[in-house]
């Protein structure tokens, strides 16, 4: 039987120290889909976003509450790997923080942490995903030179190929165009809009146009909480909830 | 007005230091050069024997600049792995409360004076040795190496753990979000991402074993010959400058030849510390840091 929800969220809560940063979240995100989060500063988008790849583990003194399933399985469970879990929900951050190796060695790297041994497999790989992440024809003839040498777009298209070499299932993209100039952010959305055929994916934005051009779905965040989420078009033009109004009209946050 | 009262001031202070090093290095050329002019340079630096008392007096400082090298060896290879292997834990194994508190105790390990490190050499590291080697003295570059070693830990160590809490928390992010595990992100991302900061450290705790004197003149053994091994009593530069200082007249060939070991002395700390200073810079820049 064909099940539609790749990830799905029951009734989290997710504490920094005694601080709660999310309560009782429940969503589902969809298979081959695209769903965006947005919502105003600190109220936990990135928290919930990272919590899909188990990427908060690195925080110290958190605390969870509730579940969160991918295909069923619940990735929290003790039984569970979360190095399994990162290389199925790939995540992309809002700064491009590629490695201080060369262009070539960033994208190697997912694949030989992976068990990845081959040169040529490697090799192949590392201009697939430069291919897939629209970089290739930018940085073909200097794939040895430094990753830090890249302008800010090129870096975050990297991070994206870096992502895509170790073939994920999600992706999780947060804010990844926040320090990016609009050309590369266009480039950014038009990838997007690209590898939704291929992956699903959930990314967080503060831009609400963005939202609305790249996403099939969106979810309202609020304080913390999940005021609304629907299709995208419903969320934008007859929004339910007054709070999720006001925020897309621009009356707040 | 107030404001240029305070430029002043700080203008001086920072000039003064200036005017110590210079001074400094003026003395030591004026004080050390004479020596080049009887001796020789090259058969200074290189002469196998150190006999500035006999008649003819011999002045090679080979045997001390080797002892000096034997030694600093030593002591890297016992305050690398400690320091460094501390820094590592205090960094990766132990929660930040705790490392709140352990890394001002190693640090303060360093402020410890080095004639009690000495003594501690002499008491309980010298008769272990002669024991467990069957030596006539445990007073030897091995020992010396063991307590310059130890003393150099909490440098290594201090300044490795820096570096390493400066490699950015996004390459540690990056790594893990690739599927890499804990060891592959410490081994192939921040280990190299710090890895001319840890240099550094180990540079500057090199520069603080070579330059270091009462540790050993106290546990070296004092043999101005050219060592065959660990176990045998050595000379180093340092020891030997303070051993003898007192005893070599004023602007005699003696007192020139101690005022030039302190001239090699002091272009070897200079370039340790040039060294350190270059590499650093370029652990900033590849870290994206201000260069
Ligand atoms: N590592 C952390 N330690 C303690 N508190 C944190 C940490 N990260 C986030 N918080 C707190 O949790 C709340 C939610 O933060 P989060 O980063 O998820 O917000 P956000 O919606 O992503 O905001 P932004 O749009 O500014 O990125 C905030 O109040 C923040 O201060
Ligand atoms: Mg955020």
């Amino acid at each position: 039987m064909f099940d539609p929800v790749k990830i799905k969220a029951q009734h989290v809560d997710f504490f920094y120290g005694n601080q709660q940063a999310l309560k009782d979240i429940s969503m589902d995100i969809d298979v081959g889909r695209v769903t965006a989060i947005i919502g105003p500063s600190g109220c936990g988008k990135s928290t919930f976003i990272r919590l899909l790849n188990r990427m908060n583990d690195l925080v110290a003194h958190t605390v969870l509450r509730g579940h969160i399933y991918l295909e069923g399985q619940d990735i929290f469970s003790p039984a569970v790997d979360p190095v399994e879990i990162r290389r199925r929900v790939g995540m992309v951050f809002q700064k491009p923080n590629p490695f201080p190796k060369s262009i070539f060695e960033n994208i190697a790297y997912g694949l030989e942490v992976n068990g990845y041994r081959d040169r040529d497999v490697i090799e192949e790989r590392v201009v697939m995903s430069l291919k897939k992440a629209a970089l290739w024809e930018e940085v073909k003839e200097r794939l040895r030179d430094s990753a830090l040498k890249l302008s800010g777009g090129q870096q975050q298209r990297l991070c994206i190929a870096r992502c895509l070499a170790v073939a994920p299932e999600v992706l999780l993209f947060d804010e990844p165009c926040a320090s990016l100039d609009p050309i590369s952010t266009a480039k950014i959305e038009e990838l997007i809009l690209e590898l939704k055929k291929d992956y699903t994916i959930a990314i967080v934005t503060h831009n609400m146009q963005q939202a609305a051009r790249v996403s099939d779905r969106t979810a309202f965040f609020l304080l913390g909480e999940l005021v609304e989420m629907g299709e995208t078009q419903h969320i934008f033009t007859a929004p339910k909830d007054k709070r999720t109004e006001a925020y897309i009209t621009g009356r707040f946050g | 007005m107030k404001e240029r009262i305070y430029k002043t001031i700080f203008a001086i202070l920072a000039f003064s230091s200036l005017v110590f090093l210079v001074g400094i290095v003026i003395i030591l050329f004026k004080e050390g050069l004479p020596i080049f002019k009887k001796v020789g340079f090259f058969s200074f630096l290189f002469g196998r024997a150190w006999y500035p008392t006999h008649s003819p007096p011999e002045f090679g400082i080979l045997p001390l600049i080797l002892a000096s090298a034997w030694v600093t060896v030593g002591a890297v290879l016992v305050c690398v792995p400690l320091g460094v292997g501390s820094a590592l834990c205090l960094h990766e194994l132990v929660s930040e409360r705790q490392r709140a508190v352990l890394k001002p105790v190693i640090e303060i390990l360093a402020s410890i004076p080095s004639v009690v490190y000495g003594f501690f050499g002499m008491m309980i590291v010298t008769p272990f040795l002669q024991k467990v080697f069957h030596l006539p003295t445990g007073l030897c570059a091995f020992n010396a190496s063991l307590v310059l070693g130890v003393m150099a830990v909490p440098t290594v160590c201090s300044l490795s753990e820096d570096a390493l809490s400066f490699v950015p928390k996004s390459f540690r992010e990056a790594s893990y979000a690739v599927g890499a595990d804990r060891w592959q992100t410490l081994t192939r991302v921040v280990l190299p991402a710090a890895g001319s900061g840890i240099s550094t450290a180990i540079i500057l705790g090199m520069s603080r074993a070579i330059g270091e004197t009462m540790t050993v003149l106290m546990v070296a053994g004092g043999a101005a010959v050219i060592p065959h091994s660990f176990l045998e009593p050595v000379r180093p530069m340092t020891a030997a400058i303070a051993a003898e200082m007192g005893e070599a007249p004023m602007a005699s060939d003696h007192y020139h030849a101690l005022f030039a070991i302190a001239l090699v002395l002091f272009f070897i700390t200079f370039s340790f510390n040039i060294m350190a200073e270059f590499v650093s810079r370029r652990f900033r820049i590849k870290l994206g840091l201000s260069g």
